[in-house]
């Protein structure tokens, strides 16, 4: 692969996915626990008998 | 705060359920017609319409788009409606999304048989369905989307992003493959070419399973699991992380569909990595599912819905374990083109669409239907009777994979091959066609159960169309609190959810795409690959018309098996003129790239009038009808070959006026002169204007380009 520079390209994939990632991981684990929580709970809402 | 009332539109709910069950059993008849006709290849009689090449597409189309589509559609709007505390935002839409999708799927059902087909898996279907599909894509987002907007809870739960996403996916995807320049209303071809269709075909094809069949479903999941198992998901962190992960790295995954091929290698190195990375994702997310039911345990063993969801889980499990394995250059090179890949297609379908679906209906039928399960026992019927029809279709198939792929592999210590001719492999596998086709019946039987039961189950309710809710509604703006968390502002705005889900798709397909398709180099020209004559272009028309490519590949790997078998590997340039690529993905009959002189006119003549008459114990079906014999029609159709001369021409292909001007008397030349050369033979009598001469001369053209190349380069 002497022509074009498509080499580049695996490279930028590369970095971008670990930029994403670790951005990704990061901020999930920040999240604050209280709202996890009631994020799980939404698909109980408005239940006539909710959760037991 | 006053509480607001408001009803669920549960008949939209039931109107897809329906649809999805009856084209559920019509998906797996057909499937189950097609397995029988590998085994019997003399099943179809004299009927085009019902021939393996052209129905096949017809039960992929209804799997994927008929059945599960309607399905996901069923649980999306049962489920979005109660996540978001409000009905549909529009009946009308609704009901425009539901009939549009069912014409669809009708217009499907009639062309596919009647040949019309563009010959691209998946997406066989012709531009002008392929518009309709279009816009009713749009119709079914602005009400989602439209929904989002009006609801009365202020986070969106990370259902609703799946379905975000997979509605952006694949609206993007879709429209990119399905750029094609139309010669009449039922014909059109593709306005890429070579490899650079076989990587955009396979960049959808590949997200076609991603987004169609695996993140809606996901989306389901979160929330049918949970409610099935009466807990909140196991974690919801690990929810946020599979979410954006899978459609991150999904999206990148196509090009190992094209392991060895005449596709750049760069891309295949990215299409090998990004698919192994999909394995973390994708077990967060089964991981995520099998412990959310971990306190139900106990209730697996009577309830028929939880064991549903736990095969349907270790089932994504287990084919998105496989799926990065196969992409393995190693593992690849085993079971590419053999039967393990639909064994591998089939785990997924079978098992995780298919029972996340028949799960997900269990569970909402007796809801909507104000009642009970008519019968559980039926059910866990179902489920084992099910489960069997899994392991009797993908078993067989796995150990015909494997041991096809040894045999065309194998050589004697001369050197030359041990199973030279192909048909040897294939014969070899016909037990096992058979044991496949039995656990098809099995599943299909399941599937009759669970329809007895959901029609009992109906009928012993009454339906609930209107069902009556309350929630307060969402005043004011929401009040940012300091320090608030990136990701709550995504789940409060939907836009811009919808926006960042979108960059993080394009990404991918942008950095695979675009190189190939403006890198001139990537694709190394050879100077003497001409454009197919009239007279070809119609043949190969027939050849996509009978959907050839579902049995036969056009590409043949670098390796000394195939080398030794077929002749010299495919390359890159050889395709440039090929709108559609035809390299097909499954080599039920041997690879027919370079069949261009290697038989005489009147052996294609009599294989295709009778393969066993050139082949004993062939499987190739009999395609009588391109001959004017016994009383048949067979004459070439070429009303509109000067139109697609220049719709080539117009794709630049480098036909000359004068070419097109002339294409006529090109035609009936090189027709004559074939006719002649069979008519040698005492016993065949043909008319040059017969279909079966255009598919000769497309047959004898192929591959041979290559060898007028002159020696010194
Ligand atoms: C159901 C799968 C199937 C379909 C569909 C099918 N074939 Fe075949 N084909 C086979 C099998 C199996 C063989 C090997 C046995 C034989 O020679 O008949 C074969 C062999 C061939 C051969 C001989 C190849 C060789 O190198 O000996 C040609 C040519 C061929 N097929 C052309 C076609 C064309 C053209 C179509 C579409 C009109 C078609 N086939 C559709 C299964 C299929």
């Amino acid at each position: 692969m002497i022509s074009s520079g498509i080499e580049i390209y695996p490279l930028i994939s590369f970095i971008l996915f670990f930029t994403f990632f670790i951005l990704m991981l990061v901020f999930v684990f920040r999240q604050d626990k209280k709202h996890i929580q009631e994020m799980s709970n939404l698909p109980f809402e408005g239940d006539k008998n909710p959760l037991q | 705060m006053e509480l607001e009332k408001f009803y669920y539109d549960n008949r939209i709910v039931r109107n897809f359920s329906i649809a999805a069950i009856v084209f559920a059993i019509v998906a797996f008849l057909v499937g189950l017609w097609i397995a029988l006709e590998l085994r019997y290849p003399s099943l179809n009689g004299p009927y085009s319409w019902l021939t393996f090449g052209r129905l096949r597409a017809l039960h992929t189309n209804a799997a994927i788009f008929a059945f599960v589509g309607n399905a996901m559609f069923a649980g999306v709007y049962y489920s979005l409606q109660r996540l978001l505390k409000t009905r549909m935002a529009s009946d009308l839409l609704s009901n425009i999304h539901f009939w549009g999708w069912q014409l669809i799927i009708v217009a499907a059902a009639i062309t596919l048989p009647l040949g019309y087909s563009t010959s691209k898996e998946y997406a066989e279907l012709e531009w002008p369905i392929d518009i309709a599909i279009a816009l009713i894509w749009v119709i079914f987002g602005v009400n989602m989307i439209w929904t989002i907007l009006k609801r009365r809870e202020r986070h969106l739960y990370v259902a609703i992003w799946f379905y975000l996403a997979t509605w952006i996916t694949v609206a993007v995807l879709h429209i990119f493959n399905s750029i094609e320049l139309p010669v009449t209303f039922w014909k059109s071809y593709s306005v890429y070419s070579g490899v650079q269709d076989a990587l955009v075909q396979w960049w959808y094809g590949h997200n076609a399973v991603a987004f169609f069949l695996t993140t809606p479903i996901l989306g389901l999941m979160y929330y049918f699991v949970p409610k099935a198992a009466n807990r909140p998901v196991f974690s919801y962190r690990l929810s946020i992380i599979h979410f954006w992960a899978l459609i991150f790295i999904y999206i990148w995954a196509g090009p190992h569909h094209l392991l060895y091929t005449a596709l750049p290698d760069w891309a295949q190195s990215l299409g090998v990595v990004f698919s192994i990375m999909l394995i973390f994702p994708s077990w967060g997310g089964m991981i995520n599912g099998l412990l959310t039911l971990r306190g139900a345990w106990d209730r697996v063993r009577d309830s028929a819905v939880l064991k549903f969801f736990v095969v349907a889980l270790t089932a994504y499990g287990m084919s998105t374990l496989e799926g990065p394995l196969l992409s393995t250059k190693t593992l690849n090179s085993i079971a590419h083109y053999t039967d393990w890949i639909p064994a591998h297609v089939h785990v997924g379908t079978l098992g995780w669409n298919g029972f996340m679906a028949f799960a997900i209906f269990y569970y909402m039928f007796p809801k909507i239907y104000n009642t009970k399960l008519y019968s559980e026992k039926l059910a866990n019927a179902h489920f084992w009777i099910g489960t069997l029809g899994i392991l009797f279709w993908a078993l067989p198939m796995y150990f015909a994979g494997f041991t096809q792929s040894l045999m065309w592999k194998e050589f004697n210590p001369d050197g030359t091959l041990v199973y030279g001719n192909f048909l040897e492999t294939v014969i070899e596998l016909l037990p096992l066609y058979l044991m496949r086709a039995i656990g098809g019946a099995l599943y299909l039987i399941g599937a009759l159960l669970f329809v007895y039961n959901i029609i009992k189950t109906a009928t012993s309710g009454k339906l609930v169309a209107q069902e009556e809710a309350e929630a307060a509604p969402l005043v004011g703006e929401y009040k940012k609190h300091k320090g608030e968390h990136w990701h709550r502002i995504i789940e409060r705005k939907p836009i811009q959810l919808a926006i960042w889900s979108t960059i993080v798709i394009l990404i991918g397909g942008a950095i695979e795409i675009i190189p190939t398709i403006f890198v001139e180099s990537n694709i190394p020209k050879i100077s003497s690959v001409k454009p197919y004559t009239p007279l070809e272009l119609e043949g190969r028309d027939l050849y996509i018309r009978e959907g050839c490519n579902a049995c036969h590949s056009q590409m043949i790997r670098p390796f000394r098996s195939e080398t030794a078998r077929y002749g010299e590997y495919s390359k890159a340039g050889e395709f440039v003129y090929d709108h559609p690529f035809l390299w097909g993905s499954k080599r039920t009959g041997p690879d027919l790239h370079r069949i261009g002189g290697k038989y005489p006119n009147s052996w294609h003549y009599n294989h295709m009038w009778a393969p066993e008459s050139m082949s004993p114990g062939s499987i190739m079906p009999k395609y009588p009808w391109m001959f004017s014999l016994e009383g048949n029609d067979g004459s070439l159709d070429i009303s509109a070959t000067q139109k697609k001369l220049q719709a080539m021409q117009t794709l630049g292909v480098p036909y000359t006026d004068e070419e097109i001007a002339n294409w006529e008397s090109t035609l009936n030349k090189q027709a004559e002169k074939i006719a002649a050369d069979l008519n040698k033979d005492p016993n065949i009598d043909v008319e040059p204007n017969e279909e079966i001469i255009a598919l000769i001369a497309y047959l004898q053209r192929l591959g041979t380009d290559i060898k007028n190349e002159p020696t010194s380069n």
